[in-house]
């Protein structure tokens, strides 16, 4: 094991790199500064691979643990480490804030330091969300990786942010604040922890659970976010930024997922099994209800955006079904989601930035002047649509096996995703791509650019090799499935 | 060699050549394009004669190349599975794909997508070959989304056309419905069988037999048997893929793509990946005879209905298209019949004929210069020497002449189905007997239309030849490969690369049947390979029993009634299209609303459009606008908002700025904490 605090370089560099990169002021500076982040996100990544390659795969533990004292009057910690369940994400994020700062390069031209610092901060804080293992330092992380994401929409958005930003808080604000009491409530019962791995092990009554696990619920259901608390996500995208779009979907949407595996199944087993049927209702629903919601889309933006909600009810369907090909499919669907809608929403933007425009009947014979481009988007449209070889299959295919295991008729409801997921995927790429040249907007398009193509070009290596080769994927995530699932099992109702 | 290399390099050749051609269509020249892949294809080809050889000598083989994902207690692999199924398919696939490749030499000269296409046909190839050579499900169902996806590219080959990409969007999605059971199948087995390599899945599965699963809890009628599920699951699969009724709709609208991949994809070997699927499958599809019924009745159907279909046709490929919808029909009868080696063996021939008939449907195209309307050909035999006999052989072994390969086979069907027992064979023979005139019928309506009789091309009937069939194609008539010949210009023979396909195609599909009948269906080919339950299912061995060579096959059937069926049709149609071609004009106005129906495909389209696509647009945009927008957001989401509103204004009324009064609030809120803290203590 590296004796370098790897988790604390991944959650501070981009944090030290954003307030660097935030001192070099005004737009005079703007190519320094996009050198800067570019230099600081690189630095980032780099010092994430080892947690990959220096994994213990046998062990489902935590792993590069960080331990130190921080609040000692209340028993707060700065106590950092990964397991198999988070040890990708932390690698996820900090390769997605490459793109983002990348995707921004020529396109953002007002405000250049600050909005790359944003995205550089926020990503050291969900790297610190990721690798939280005290209750305290996870929800500070939770909440301040909030303020950079509102600052993007809120000064980068489009015209419409102040609603979007507006429904954002109140969704958040109401699930945060039921987080907190419920930390509050283990604080309490644990005789004064806040170690998130000792309420692992701390006994609950079944009354008490089930309050607990609501209050999680509410606070995660809203970040994933799970049908029906789901309507601030296309607003939110749609006045985002491309680069804000991106972490939103790729790595933002994560965290509430993330909490359920965190908190609500370690910490609250019974619960769990007691209210699984209402999550597995509550996915299938993301599943199918926003399946034909996506179909019939106008705006491009909203379209993906609530094809990643339907991808992310695949996400705590698998979570809920309590099984090793359950669980790993969630996990493996998390981070494709990360690849394929990430490089969706940069589509979208690569034809924003040149037609001003992203209502799909803006469009229509877009592959006679950029096929190049034509050709990716076509890739991560099939990977979007869960096609076998791209990395949108592998986790669908996983949780759809489980998931007949676990009940016919679930497994059935999450099938139908195959066609309703196909339909809305290709009849968008149909109406946007093929066809003649439909206006003149169209006419005028260039194709992708060196630097666009390379992003693209990058995330297809990651779709592809995903899909063709998910092991290593999926071999860090074992033991601590393995793991968790053992403790989920046991009751903790004395 | 080491075989197992032999093995990859099959497969790995023509995607070589597919990645040259496609990753780099923007700046090689043409020639490089076709020599990559044309290489790469040829490379597989004689790999696959080798492996043959090497399997016939008794090498089989199954074993994993890597692993590709582990899970709990699963395992996933990529691996082979090489045995005599196998190696007969990747014959058939490597074969007609080279045919296909050199043809597209001359039939995309002119194309600008030349290198694209290549690319395209030889990832294919590629797909086609992982989905034959796979060792298990997970790899099947790779094979299988995969050509999917090549044919969905190549039936949109024409971005620009609207028909196209039309066609192309709906047949992904109908096979993805297909897709949907099939996945649902694979979910079965590995929930019952821990497993998705079908070594061990075979092994487990007869232990399964007496295994029901309950489809609604505690309900006694809704237990059904886990195997009849998983095949019928299995089954919808093979309906996407093969085209079946009611997941045919796609097949025909395929047409549009270039002729060379309705050969190669949608005739000769990607839709037949349902038939080969579930003769691979014969150790599952054993242990349930419900399941064997479904699948009789449901080619029965095809095979009748969609012949039917053909005969009002016009335009030149979709009459072979519904010819092969046909014929994928009688196959799937085959299989339902329990006589899986007669299935593949018409898998086989069909392939030949079937590529041949379409490459030679192209080459006829080429030579009224893109005019696919048979109406307006006639007489090409005096122009078209090559393509005209070659394109008679092909007819001939589609309607099953004796001694040419499609008669083998189909006989064969015939036969079986006549023996079989299970429920819905009686239905099916009908159904396989009748096809057999209506298929002799509608080939030599369009052999006699195009080859024969009056010529009718050249007279700038404009309005004529853009008369399509389908419904969508009145919304585009004006595309550059759509012009026909001008006046007084006459057909012209095609170039070698497109005639010499024909006559290599036209060998096989002359003798392949005599050769391969023998131990194909009768002997020991398929020993170990295709497993039938002969007590439950006697068919194939009464078959066996009345089987006394080629030559006698061949003789004997000249007094039976499909020789006389077959021939019947063809004389039918000689006397209505050449002889006395008012009868049919007659016969139209006679019984129109029986062509309307023909003519609107019994109205599937119509009814997928308005039900299907329809409901789900409509469906969406309720849960959208009404769920969403008004439920959501208009009630909760705004509503709370107001209450927010609401609550701060009244609550505002508290902030009176008297100091008692918040001296007094505090008094009452400590006394009430208090009293809490003291009780609890």
């Amino acid at each position: 094991m590296s004796t370098y605090p790897l988790l604390s370089l991944a959650i501070w560099i981009p944090i030290f790199a954003g307030l660097v990169v935030l001192s070099t002021g005004g737009d005079r500076n703007a190519p320094l500064a996009r050198m800067l982040s570019l230099i600081g996100a690189v630095a980032a990544f780099l010092v994430t691979i080892p947690l990959w390659t220096g994994f213990d795969i046998a062990n489902g533990g935590m792993q590069f643990v960080e331990l130190k004292s921080w609040i000692p009057r209340f028993n707060i910690n700065y106590h950092l480490g990964v397991d198999g369940i988070s040890m990708l994400f932390v690698v996820l994020n900090a390769f997605i804030t490459i793109i983002v700062v990348a995707a921004g390069w020529e396109v953002i031209q007002t405000k250049v330091a600050q909005y790359n610092a944003a995205f550089l901060i926020m990503s050291g804080l969900m790297n610190g969300i990721f690798t939280s293992l005290d209750g305290v330092l996870f929800y500070v992380f939770f909440e301040a990786s909030l303020i950079p994401l509102y600052l993007i929409i809120g000064v980068w958005g489009g015209p419409n942010r102040v609603y979007a930003a507006f429904k954002f808080f109140l969704y958040t604000l109401f699930g945060s604040l039921l987080f907190l009491i419920a930390l509050m409530y283990l604080f309490i019962q644990s005789g004064g922890s806040f170690s998130i791995l000792e309420w692992h092990k701390l006994p609950i009554g079944l009354g008490a659970q089930i309050w607990l696990f609501l209050a999680f619920l509410i606070a995660f259901a809203v970040k994933v976010p799970m049908w029906p608390v789901h309507t601030w996500l296309p607003d939110a995208h749609v006045e985002a930024p491309t680069g804000g779009s991106i972490v939103l979907a790729a790595i933002a949407l994560k965290l509430g997922a993330y909490g359920f595996l965190r908190f609500s199944l370690p910490i609250l087993p019974d619960a769990s099994h007691e209210l699984s049927g209402l999550i597995v209702a509550l996915s299938l629903i993301a599943v199918v209800y926003i399946g034909f919601v996506a179909l019939v889309q106008e705006d491009m933006k909203k379209l993906v955006a609530y094809s990643s909600i339907a991808h992310m009810g695949f996400v705590t369907l698998g979570f809920f079904m309590f099984s090793p090909m359950g669980v790993e499919g969630a996990l493996v669907q998390m981070v494709s989601h990360g690849f394929v809608s990430g490089a969706m929403f940069f589509c979208i933007g690569v034809m924003y930035d040149r037609v001003h425009s992203r209502q799909i009947a803006d469009y229509g014979g877009v592959v006679n002047k950029m096929p190049k481009f034509a050709a990716l988007f076509m890739l991560f449209t099939m990977a979007n649509a869960g096609l076998p070889a791209t990395s949108g299959f592998v986790g669908e295919f996983m949780v759809i096996l489980g998931a007949v295991k676990f009940n016919f008729w679930v497994a059935f409801a999450a099938a139908s995703s195959m066609v309703i997921g196909a339909a809305y995927s290709l009849w968008m790429y149909k109406r946007v791509i093929f066809g003649d040249v439909a206006n003149h907007h169209v006419e005028e398009l260039s194709d992708i650019n060196m630097r666009e193509f390379a992003i693209l070009g990058i995330l297809a290596i990651a779709t592809l090799w995903m899909g063709l080769y998910p092991q290593p994927f999926t071999e860090v995530m074992h033991a601590s499935v393995n793991d968790l699932l053992r403790h989920v099992a046991i009751s903790k109702i004395q | 060699m080491e075989m197992q290399k032999l093995y990859l390099l099959v497969p790995m050749a023509p995607l070589i050549g597919a990645m040259i051609a496609g990753l780099f269509c923007r700046i090689i020249p043409r020639w490089v394009a076709h020599t990559a892949t044309i290489a790469g294809v040829a490379i597989a080809f004689i790999a696959s004669v080798i492996i043959f050889k090497d399997v016939l000598a008794g090498n089989t083989y199954n074993g994993a190349v890597y692993t590709w994902l582990t899970s709990g207690d699963y395992r996933f692999e990529v691996g082979f599975l090489i045995d005599t199924l196998t190696t007969t398919m990747m014959l058939v696939v490597t074969f007609v794909s080279l045919m296909v490749h050199i043809y597209t030499i001359g039939y995309m000269q002119e194309d600008p997508g030349y290198n694209r296409f290549f690319s395209y046909i030889s990832l294919f190839t590629f797909s086609m070959l992982m989905l034959v050579m796979s060792n298990n499900f997970m790899q099947l169902f790779f094979g299988w989304e995969a050509v999917g996806l090549v044919s969905y590219l190549l039936i949109g080959f024409w971005y620009t056309r609207p028909t196209a990409i039309f066609a192309n969007m709906k047949a992904f999605l109908v096979n993805r419905v297909g897709d949907f059971g099939f996945i649902l199948g694979i979910g079965l087995i590995l929930a019952y069988t821990g497993s998705l390599d079908y070594a061990t899945v075979f092994e487990k599965a007869p232990g399964l037999v007496d295994t029901t699963i309950n489809l609604f809890a505690g309900r006694e009628w809704a237990t059904v048997s886990l195997m009849t599920a998983t095949c019928i699951c299995l089954f919808i699969g093979a309906m996407g893929k093969s085209a079946q009724v009611p997941l045919h709709v796609w097949l025909p609208d395929s047409m549009e793509g270039p002729t060379p991949i309705s050969a190669l994809i949608h005739a000769a070997t990607m839709v037949t990946a349902g038939i080969f699927m579930v003769a691979r499958m014969s150790p599952l599809f054993e242990l349930s005879t419900t399941a064997l019924s479904f699948i009789i009745v449901i080619g029965a159907i095809t095979a009748l209905f969609m012949g039917f279909l053909g005969i009002i046709q016009n335009d030149i490929k979709r009459v072979v298209a519904y010819s092969t919808l046909s014929q994928l029909g009688y196959m799937t009868v085959a299989l339902g019949a329990s006589a899986y080696s007669v299935a593949i063996f018409h898998l086989m021939t069909h392939a030949f004929f079937k590529a041949l008939l379409f490459l030679g449907a192209g080459s006829v195209i080429i030579g009224m210069h893109h005019d696919q309307d048979i109406r307006n050909m006639g007489g090409l035999r005096k122009y078209m020497p090559i393509t005209w006999i070659t394109s008679l052989i092909g007819s001939l072994a589609l309607i099953g002449t004796p001694f040419m390969s499609g008669f083998y086979s189909k006989d064969s069907i015939i036969e079986a189905v006549a023996l079989s027992h299970i429920p819905g064979a009686g239905f099916a023979y009908f159904a396989v007997l009748a096809g057999v005139f209506v298929t002799a019928f509608y080939s030599f309506r369009m052999y006699f239309l195009v080859f024969h009789g009056e010529e009718r091309f050249g007279k700038a009937d404009d309005a004529h030849h853009h008369e399509h069939q389908g419904d969508h194609d009145d919304e585009e008539t004006s595309h550059d490969h759509h012009h026909g010949l001008a006046p007084g210009q006459k057909p012209h023979e095609t170039p070698w690369v497109v005639t010499l396909p024909l006559v290599l195609l036209a060998i096989p599909s002359v003798v392949i049947g005599f050769i391969a009948i023998g131990p194909m269906v009768f002997g020991d080919y398929f020993k170990g390979v295709i497993f039938i339950d002969h007590h439950a299912h006697p068919a194939m061995a009464h078959l066996s029993e009345h089987f006394h060579g080629a030559v006698a096959m061949g003789l004997h059937s000249l007094t039976t009634l499909p020789f006389i069926l077959a021939l019947s049709g063809v004389v039918l149609s000689w006397f209505f299209y050449m002889k006395r071609p008012d009868i049919p004009a007659a016969i139209q106005r006679r019984f129109s609303a029986i062509h309307a129906l023909l003519e609107n495909k019994y109205y599937f389209d119509r009814f997928n459009e308005v039900v299907f696509a329809g409901g789900a647009r409509l469906l969406g945009k309720v849960l959208w606008r009404g769920g969403d927008v008004a439920i959501i957001d208009g009630l909760i989401v705004n509503g709370s908002a107001k209450v927010v509103g609401w609550i701060a204004s009244v609550t505002r009324l508290f902030q009176t700025g008297y100091v008692y009064h918040y001296a007094f609030t505090m008094i009452i809120g400590l006394f009430v904490l208090m009293t809490l803290w003291i009780n609890r203590a």
